[in-house]
């Protein structure tokens, strides 16, 4: 961090919202620096105390985004946690021009293989199916890795009968794949439809941002939807929106509040809290023996 | 089949006198009672449902709807559902199954509406759960593409045992314009975008999403939609048959096909694995 960035980071906030609309692309950038931005109510705090505040706005509370080891760390027992598919990469199903070699600097650049994490582990010695979409990687868009990893992950959950968390993060399906992209979205939700029929639980937790193809599909056939604040949950993008009706949208359109208020999310809950009620919820989901299913002979 | 370019398909199946499921659903089947509503709701016109006899076999119709002059385009939204039509959609699809009959799904849609109402009744909601719903109905679904296949409006009603095409329609991600504009900030590169996205119905089925292609008139569905029609329905009465034979013994092979037909789609690599 040098000094000058520092300043640069002061002028924008200072100078106000307008003039930061038509550079922001330099001057916002600035997560890793000293300062954070929040994009919601665009006040500046100290790196530091964002940093120890969970990566949550100080001042508005908006849950900002975490990589999918850091979303690990705060979620799974110590040590608890099995990697499944890791070395999974993509191929190039429509022969996207420059697609591999995009996905080769990501991967080097980000030390990640594709945007979603998946695997086994244990939250409070319940053993659970973890997935983590990471909104480092090409904004957490699904193509086919996505897909593979996030429905091979639920098909083992049923399998071995067991619940599944996903932490949903996404702009939606991967242009770069194609139509490739859009059968993922019938893949992972067939996938939740054969967990759902054998009885077992699947909880989805939307993440910052939650929108397309995957808010279309897997992340909302949760038996439970929990949404951190403040985060974006929606269908189409805001632009695409806006250009259709012709008109400024209200700034809490598509947020988690909006979507619990409209009746698509069943709580919100802060990331301090998520780890425990998660817990909580699955002790109350623990295989039960059916009610009154056979009536013995003393009866 | 065809050696058009994408884009001179966009330019077939965006003629003004394409044929639509309105002109299609007369010419193909007898006795179409139009059903309305999600009983949610409301009813969305952008979705026509409803049961009909196909050669003496009842049957559930549920077709997006595109309108042929401004009128019935202001109707029904210019073909883009809301999401209470894929709600009656789902509703009549379960009705199908209660009943023992086959769905029969037209889809031609530029994709789901994009807006306020929309996102407050949740779009992403309405499509995610036509997809799970789709995927382990219990009575066999049919989907035809006959012009524009939109993203995940178009998905909400294919999810199905067989998926057939209409020669010059197209199924995509998102459109061209979407496609151009996302990637490189550009909607008037739509052309470009276009021949490379990998949309035909030859694509498709190359790519194995399009299990048939359905010829259209020459030069296009318009310039004889009769003829276009009897293809589709020649189509319907085979492939009917052919499901039936196949899965006399129980549905429950047929949905496993059906999942495996989409579980198998995406291309990837694992070094490790060898």
């Amino acid at each position: 961090m040098q000094l000058e960035d520092l300043f640069s980071v002061v002028k924008v906030r200072f100078n106000g919202d307008k003039s930061d609309d038509t550079n922001s692309s330099k001057k916002t950038d600035i997560p890793t620096g000293l300062l954070f931005k929040c994009p919601r109510c665009r006040s500046v705090t100290f790196q530091e105390d964002f940093q120890r505040n969970g990566k949550v706005c100080p001042n508005c509370n908006y849950h900002s985004r975490l990589t999918a080891k850091e979303r690990l760390d705060i979620t799974v027992d110590k040590n608890s946690f099995v990697e499944f598919d890791g070395d999974m990469i993509s191929k190039n199903p429509i022969g996207f021009p420059g697609y591999e070699q995009k996905q080769q600097e990501l991967r080097e650049k980000t030390g990640l293989k594709d945007a979603v994490l998946t695997g086994r582990a244990k939250i409070r010695g319940e053993d659970i199916v973890i997935i983590i979409m990471d909104s480092n990687y090409m904004m957490a868009s699904m193509g086919s890795v996505v897909g593979e990893r996030i429905t091979r992950a639920i098909e083992y959950a049923t399998e071995n009968k067991l619940p599944v968390i996903a932490f949903t993060a996404s702009g939606g399906a991967r242009m770069q794949e194609g139509i490739v992209s859009l059968m993922q979205m019938a893949k992972t939700s067939g996938a939740v439809a054969r967990h759902n029929e054998a009885g077992q639980l699947y909880i989805a937790v939307m993440t910052d941002p939650t929108t397309g193809g995957v808010t279309a599909s897997f992340a909302s056939l949760g038996d439970i939807i929990i949404a951190e604040p403040k985060v974006l949950i929606g269908f189409a993008g805001r632009r695409v929106i806006e250009g259709t009706i012709r008109q400024k949208l209200p700034d809490d359109f598509q947020s988690a509040e909006f979507m619990l208020e409209n009746g698509f999310v069943d709580m919100i809950v802060e990331r301090k809290k998520l780890r425990r009620v998660i817990a909580h919820l699955l002790k109350l989901h623990r295989p039960q023996a059916p009610v009154n299913r056979e009536v013995t002979a003393n009866e | 089949m065809s050696e058009l370019t994408a884009c001179q398909k966009l330019d077939i199946i965006r003629h003004k006198g394409r044929p639509t499921a309105l002109d299609y659903i007369p010419m193909i089947f007898d006795e179409f009672f139009e059903m309305h509503g999600d009983r949610l709701y409301g009813d969305d016109n952008a979705i026509m449902g409803g049961v009909a006899s196909f050669k003496g076999t009842p049957v559930t119709v549920i077709a997006e709807v595109k309108g042929r002059n401004l009128a019935e385009n202001q109707k029904c939204n210019f073909g883009m559902p809301h999401p209470e039509g894929y709600r009656k959609a789902l509703r009549l699809a379960k009705q199908a199954e209660k009943f023992h009959r086959p769905v029969i799904c037209l889809v031609d849609t530029a994709g789901a509406f994009c807006g306020i109402e929309a996102e407050k009744r949740g779009q992403g909601e309405a499509i995610a759960k036509n997809i799970m719903e789709f995927m382990t109905l219990k009575t066999p679904v049919i989907s035809i593409i006959l012009g524009e296949g939109g993203s995940g409006g178009a998905l909400a009603l294919a999810v199905c045992d067989r998926l057939a095409m209409l020669e010059n329609s197209i199924y995509s991600v998102i459109s061209p314009r979407g496609f151009a504009s996302i990637l490189w900030k550009d909607a008037s590169r739509e052309r470009e975008a276009c021949d490379i996205m990998k949309i035909t119905a030859d694509d498709l089925k190359a790519l194995g999403v399009c299990d048939s292609i359905i010829s259209e008139a020459d030069g296009g569905a318009h310039n004889d939609p009769q003829q276009t029609a009897e293809n589709i329905s020649d189509y319907i009465s085979q492939t009917l048959e052919d499901l039936q034979r196949k899965f006399q013994k129980g549905l429950d092979e047929m949905i496993n096909q059906r999942y495996n037909k989409f579980r198998v789609v995406g291309e990837f690599e694992e070094p490790s694995a060898f």
